[in-house]
C-alpha cells in the first residue's frame, strides 16, 4: 500500500500527466458512496474525526435514499512510486433519468471503476451505464464491493463482470468499501491503469460543464473539466450555447470542501461561481471559453435537457397553489431539466403540468416537494409525448390526454424506447408476459454467469411508465432492474379514452392507450370510480368513451333516503349541528357537473387505492 | 332528547334570559314539554334520556313530580323577570321516558301547576305518551278530566318478533284494548310506529301499519329506527348478532306505509307524521318544527324561547340537587344569531307539508327550486303557488333538499 503524500499538487500547476480522472459507475446500493468515504479517508483529505457517512451526499432525500442525485468532483492526493499525482472523482448520477448527465460526466473522464455487489451481481442501469463509457473509450477497472458480507459470492461475479468486459476474473479488484479491505490497492490500481489527460495548454480555453448545482449562499456553481488552455480568477468568460459572458468571482477544486485555487488547468476538474442565480445559465454539456481570447469550436454532445415524461402535479389542498408555484421556482434553480407550465383540472382545481426526464426524476421532484416544502400532492397519471396527425394534415404535440385533438386521426406517433432487463434466469417467462403486454418486441437474451440474465426489448415508452417497473419488482420478488434508453418513435393504434361521469368528462382520468387496452383501462377506471363516488340525488351514469362511442358502463344507483326521521324531544341544535357538518362536507366536495365528488375519490381512483366507501 | 347533549355555552344559574328572547314573543305560541325520566326496563334501541329503577342513583320517582312542579313554578318566575309577555301555554306535552310510570296523579298535578303558572289557551292541547302496559281504562279516565285530551300510544309494531328485537314488553293484543280506553274517556289517539327493525320484513310493517290503521286513530306516527351508537342495539350490531337494516330498505318501509295511510285517508303533514284532518295533527310537535317558544321541564329536557336554546342536566339526581338548592337546572344554551336562526327556519319548516315559503329564501335557494322541481323533490304546482312542498321522494330525501335550499 502507498503512504499518504505529503503534500498535495497544487491546481493550476499540474502537469497533465499526473493527474489521473475517473468516475465510479454503481447501481443504487451498491456502495459507491461508502467506498467514497473510504477514499476521502485513506487520501488523507478528511481526518477520521470529521468523517460523516456518505460524505459527498449533499441533500438529505439523497442520503436517505442511498442514491446521488447532483455529481460532485472531489481531488484528492495519491502517491505511487514515489511520485505524487491528484485523483479526480467525478461523482455520477446512479440512474436511467439521468443518462445525459451521466454521459457528461462520462466525458469528464479517463476512466472508471465498475463497482458491482459481491452479493447481488451487477445490474441494469449498471449495464447501461457501462455501455457508455466504453462507448466513450473509458478505461474500465472492475471491482466487486461488499466482500465482507456473509453472501457475498465474489468468484461467481468475478466471472460475470470478466464475460462481461472481457480479461480474467483475476483482475476483478475485491473492496469492502466498510472496512477498508482493498480500497488503497484500487486506488494504486487506478493510477497506474487509467491514461493521464490530453489538451493544449496553449489553445483557447474550453472546459465542459459537468454539472451545475444551485446553492442558496452562493448561487450556481459550475462543475468544469478543462480540456484546452486555462481558466484564471476574474477572468470574463463565454458560455458556448448562448454567448453569454460572466465573470469568474470564485474558481477551483474541491477536496472535499471548497478550495479557491489560481485557476484550472488542462486536464483539471473544479468549479466556477461566477454569481448566476439560476442553472439554465450555466448549462450542463456546454463549452465554456474565455470572453477574450474565445474558442470557435465547441466541445462535442451537448444536448438540451428534453422532458420525457408528464405529469400534472395538484396540491390537495387548493389555498397550496401559490406555495407550490414558489416551490417549483425554487427546485427550477437547481434542476435545469424540470419543465412545468400551470393547467387546471375540474377534477383537481389549479395546478402544474410537469415535465421530467423519467419516473424516478418524477418521483425524486414530488419527493421533495413534499419534504422541503411540506406540500401534500395529487400526481395525475404519467404520460409521454405523442406526435399526432389529423386527416387534415395537422400534427399536434400531445403531452397531455386533453390536448388530444378530436375528429379524425390519420396517425398517432409514440416514443418507443429500448428497454434492458436484468434478473435470475428462473424470472425469463413472467417478464417475458409481462413485456409482451405491454406491446413489447423482443431484441434478444443473453446469459450474464450462470444463472442472471439480460432480456431485451423494444417497448413503448407509455407503457414503461405507467406502473411498469412495480409490476416487473413484484413479478420478480424485487430481483428484476430496469434500464431504457430512447430510440425514436413509432405509429401506433392509439386512442384517447374519456371518463365521463353524468356525461360529463372528468379530465384527471383520460388516458392515451392502445386501442386494445381502451376497454380493458374504461373497465378499471368506472368500476374504482362507481366505488368510489358516493350516491346522489340522481343515478350517475359512469362511461369509458373513445369519441362518443361508449366502451364500459357503471352507474351508481339514486339515494333513497337521506333524512332523520325524528327531532329527539326538541333537541334542535343536534339535528342543525348534524347539518352544518353535512354542509362543511359539501364545501369539500369538487362538481364535475352535478355531481358531487370528494376529493379523496379522485385521489383513491388515480393512486388505484379503494378505501371503503363512506356512508 | 337522545345521546350526549349539544356543546354550548355555560347557563346562568339564575336561568335569566337576554333581552332578546322577548322581543316578538307574543306572536309565538307557548308550550310547555314535561319530560319524565322513568323506564320499567330499557329497550335495546333507546338511547333517550330514561332511567331504570336500578339505575337512578338515588333519585326517586317519588320525589319527581315535586321537582318537576318546582321547576315550572321557577319557570314563570324567570320568563317573567326576562320581561317575556305573559302567555296561555296553547300545548302541553309529557313525553319520555314512560310518562304514564307515575301514578295519574303525579301527571294531574304537574299539569295543574302549568295551568296555575300560565293558565291553558282555549282548546289547548295536553298529550301525554304512554306504553300499552302501563295504563288501564281507570288511569287514562283521571287524565282525561283533568284536562288531558290527547294520548300518544308506543305501539311500535304489531308483530311480536319485532317487538322482541326492540325489547318492547308489551304485548300488541293489548294495543286495541288501550285504544278503545282512552277513545271512551274522551281522548285523541296517537299511534307511535317504527320501522326498519333488524329483521324486520316488508310483509311485518305491512302488518302493523294495517293494524295500526285499523284501531282508526286520529293521527299515526312513522318513524324509521335509528341505530344510536351506544345502545345495545348497536353492540349487538356491531358483533354481528343483528344485521342493520339499510337506508334503500327503509326507504321502502316508508313508502309501504305512505301508501297505506294515504288509502285509509290519512295525510302526511310532517315527514314522520300523519292525521286524519288539520285538526288532529299534533300542534305541540308543529310548533318544534315552526320554532315556536317552549319550556322542556325535566332531566335533560331542551327549551327554546325567542332564539335562545337551552337544555337540562340530564341525570335525574344531579337534576334534583339543581333544583332543590333553588338554581336552573340548565347545563348550557346557545343564543342563535339572525343567520343561525334562518338556518333552522328552512331546516324545520322544509319538513312540513305547508312547507316554506320561496319568496322567504335567500337568492342561491331560491335558484334551487328549478332544480328540486325537475328532481322530482318538491311538488310543482306548490312551488308556482309559492311554497315548498316535498313529494314522497322528497321527504325521503328531505336533508338533502335541505342543503340544497342553504346553498348560500
Amino acid at each position: 500500500m502507498s503512504p499518504r503524500p505529503l503534500t498535495a499538487l497544487e491546481p493550476a500547476a499540474t502537469p497533465p500527466e499526473f493527474i489521473r480522472n475517473f468516475c465510479i459507475i454503481a447501481h443504487i446500493d451498491h456502495g459507491k458512496s461508502t467506498l467514497a468515504d473510504r477514499m476521502l479517508q485513506i487520501t488523507g483529505i478528511v481526518d477520521d474525526r470529521s468523517m460523516r457517512a456518505q460524505y459527498l451526499d449533499r441533500m438529505d432525500i439523497e442520503r436517505e435514499r442511498g442514491i446521488t442525485i447532483k455529481s460532485q468532483a472531489v481531488r484528492m492526493p495519491w502517491e505511487l512510486d514515489g511520485q505524487t499525482y491528484a485523483l479526480n472523482m467525478i461523482d455520477t448520477p446512479g440512474h436511467v433519468d439521468f443518462t445525459y448527465e451521466v454521459s457528461r460526466s462520462l466525458a469528464a473522464c479517463e476512466g472508471a471503476i465498475l463497482l458491482v455487489d459481491a452479493a447481488q451481481g451487477i445490474e441494469a442501469q449498471t449495464l447501461a451505464n457501462l455501455y457508455l463509457a466504453l462507448e466513450n473509450d473509458l478505461t474500465i477497472i472492475p471491482v466487486l464491493n461488499k466482500i465482507d458480507l456473509p453472501a457475498a459470492d465474489p468468484d461467481k461475479y468475478a466471472k460475470e463482470l470478466a464475460s462481461l468486459i472481457g480479461g480474467s476474473p483475476d483482475d476483478v479488484l475485491r473492496v469492502s468499501g466498510k472496512t477498508g479491505v482493498g480500497v488503497a490497492e484500487l486506488l494504486d490500481r487506478a493510477t497506474r491503469l487509467i491514461p493521464a489527460p490530453e489538451g493544449d495548454p496553449a489553445a483557447p480555453a474550453r472546459a465542459m460543464i459537468f454539472d451545475s448545482v444551485y446553492d442558496s449562499y452562493r448561487g450556481v456553481v459550475t462543475y468544469v473539466r478543462m480540456i484546452d488552455g486555462k481558466l484564471n480568477p476574474r477572468e470574463k468568460i463565454q458560455m458556448m450555447s448562448t454567448r453569454a459572458t460572466h465573470e469568474i468571482l470564485e474558481i477551483g477544486v474541491t477536496s472535499p470542501e471548497p478550495t479557491n485555487s489560481k485557476g484550472l488547468g488542462v486536464g483539471e476538474v473544479g468549479y466556477l461561481i461566477t454569481g448566476v442565480k439560476d442553472v439554465r445559465q450555466s448549462k450542463v454539456g456546454d463549452t465554456v471559453t474565455t470572453a477574450l481570447r474565445p474558442a470557435t469550436v465547441a466541445l462535442p454532445g451537448y444536448t438540451e435537457p428534453k422532458p420525457m415524461v408528464f405529469s400534472g402535479l395538484y396540491p390537495i389542498d387548493g389555498s397550496d397553489y401559490p406555495a407550490l408555484r414558489e416551490a417549483l421556482d425554487k427546485l427550477k434553480l437547481s434542476d435545469a431539466s424540470l419543465v412545468y407550465e400551470p393547467e387546471t383540472s375540474v377534477a383537481l382545481g389549479f395546478g402544474f403540468r410537469c415535465g421530467f426526464l423519467g419516473l424516478l426524476h418524477l418521483e425524486i421532484i414530488t419527493e421533495r416537494l413534499d419534504r422541503e416544502f411540506g406540500l401534500d400532492l395529487i400526481t395525475t397519471a404519467p404520460s409521454v409525448i405523442y406526435e399526432v396527425t389529423t386527416d387534415d394534415k395537422k400534427t399536434v404535440t400531445v403531452t397531455n390526454p386533453s390536448e388530444f385533438p378530436n375528429g379524425k386521426i390519420a396517425k398517432v406517433e409514440e416514443p418507443i424506447v429500448k428497454a434492458a432487463i436484468l434478473a435470475p434466469k428462473d424470472y425469463v417467462g413472467v417478464i417475458m408476459e409481462l413485456c409482451q403486454s405491454r406491446r413489447g418486441t423482443l431484441l434478444g437474451m443473453d446469459y450474464l454467469g450462470e444463472d442472471r440474465v439480460e432480456i431485451r426489448y423494444t417497448m413503448p415508452l407509455g407503457e414503461i411508465v405507467f406502473d411498469f417497473f412495480d409490476n416487473l419488482k413484484s413479478r420478480t420478488a424485487g430481483y428484476g432492474s430496469l434500464d431504457y434508453e430512447p430510440i425514436g418513435s413509432q405509429e401506433a393504434d392509439l386512442v384517447k379514452v374519456d371518463i365521463l361521469l353524468q356525461g360529463e368528462q372528468v379530465d384527471a382520468f383520460s388516458a392515451i392507450v392502445h386501442r386494445d387496452k381502451a376497454y380493458d383501462y374504461g373497465v378499471l377506471m368506472t368500476g374504482r370510480l362507481r366505488k368510489l363516488i358516493p350516491r346522489q340525488q340522481f343515478d350517475v351514469p359512469i362511461q369509458a368513451a373513445i369519441g362518443a362511442r361508449i366502451i364500459a358502463r357503471e352507474s351508481i344507483s339514486a339515494i333513497r333516503k337521506d333524512v332523520l326521521a325524528k327531532c329527539y324531544g326538541g333537541d334542535i341544535s343536534r339535528k342543525r349541528k348534524l347539518l352544518e357538518k353535512q354542509k362543511e362536507g359539501k364545501k369539500r366536495m369538487k362538481m364535475v357537473g352535478r355531481v358531487e365528488v370528494p376529493q379523496e375519490a379522485f385521489i383513491a381512483a388515480l393512486s388505484g387505492d379503494e378505501p371503503p366507501k363512506k356512508k | 332528547m337522545g345521546g350526549a347533549l349539544p356543546l354550548g355555552d355555560p347557563a346562568p344559574s339564575d336561568g335569566l334570559l337576554p333581552a332578546s328572547a322577548a322581543v316578538g314573543a307574543s306572536a309565538r305560541d307557548f308550550g310547555v314539554y314535561l319530560h319524565v325520566p322513568f323506564c320499567r326496563v330499557r329497550c335495546g334501541y333507546c338511547d333517550f334520556n330514561t332511567y331504570t329503577a336500578t339505575e337512578l342513583r338515588g333519585a326517586s320517582q317519588h320525589d319527581y313530580a315535586g321537582q318537576a312542579i318546582s321547576e315550572v313554578e321557577a319557570a314563570g318566575r324567570i320568563l317573567e323577570r326576562s320581561g317575556v309577555p305573559d302567555r296561555e301555554a296553547a300545548t302541553v306535552f309529557f313525553g319520555g321516558g314512560t310518562p304514564t310510570l307515575l301514578p295519574a296523579d303525579d301527571l294531574v298535578r304537574m299539569l295543574r301547576a302549568v295551568r296555575s303558572t300560565w293558565g291553558l289557551a282555549p282548546g289547548a292541547e295536553v298529550t301525554t305518551e304512554a306504553n300499552p302496559d302501563s295504563v288501564d281504562a281507570a288511569y287514562l279516565g283521571r287524565l282525561a278530566e283533568s284536562g288531558f285530551t290527547r294520548v300518544s300510544f308506543g305501539m311500535q309494531s304489531a308483530v311480536p318478533s319485532v317487538l322482541a328485537t326492540l325489547e318492547r314488553t308489551h304485548d300488541p293484543e293489548r294495543v286495541p284494548l288501550v285504544v278503545q280506553w282512552a277513545r271512551e274517556a274522551g281522548l285523541d289517539v296517537s299511534l307511535d310506529l317504527i320501522y326498519g327493525t333488524p329483521g324486520e320484513t316488508l310483509a311485518n310493517w305491512r302488518t302493523s301499519v294495517e293494524h295500526a290503521i285499523r284501531q282508526a286513530p286520529s293521527h299515526i306516527s312513522a318513524y324509521s329506527l335509528i341505530v344510536e351508537e351506544g345502545t345495545k342495539l348497536a353492540r349487538q350490531i356491531r358483533r354481528g348478532e343483528l344485521a342493520p337494516v339499510d337506508d334503500d330498505v327503509q326507504a321502502e318501509f316508508y313508502e309501504l306505509a305512505d301508501d297505506l295511510l294515504t288509502e285509509a285517508g290519512y295525510g302526511w303533514y310532517e315527514v314522520s307524521n300523519w292525521a286524519t284532518d288539520d285538526t288532529h295533527r299534533s300542534r305541540h310537535n308543529l310548533a318544534y318544527w315552526r320554532s315556536q317558544d317552549w319550556w322542556g321541564v325535566g332531566p335533560g329536557a331542551h327549551s327554546h324561547i325567542g332564539g335562545v336554546r337551552w337544555w337540562n342536566v340530564k341525570h335525574p339526581s344531579a337534576y334534583g340537587d339543581r333544583i332543590r338548592a333553588g338554581d336552573s337546572p340548565a347545563a348550557g344554551r346557545e343564543t342563535l344569531d339572525t343567520a343561525t336562526q334562518e338556518m333552522e327556519r328552512v331546516l324545520l319548516l322544509t319538513r312540513i307539508r305547508e312547507g316554506i315559503p320561496i319568496d322567504s329564501l335567500g337568492a342561491l335557494g331560491r335558484r334551487e327550486v328549478a332544480g328540486l322541481i325537475a328532481d322530482q323533490l318538491i311538488d310543482a304546482r306548490a312551488a308556482l303557488s309559492g311554497s315548498i312542498e316535498l313529494t314522497r321522494r322528497g321527504r325521503l330525501l328531505a336533508d338533502a333538499v335541505v342543503r340544497r335550499l342553504l346553498a348560500d
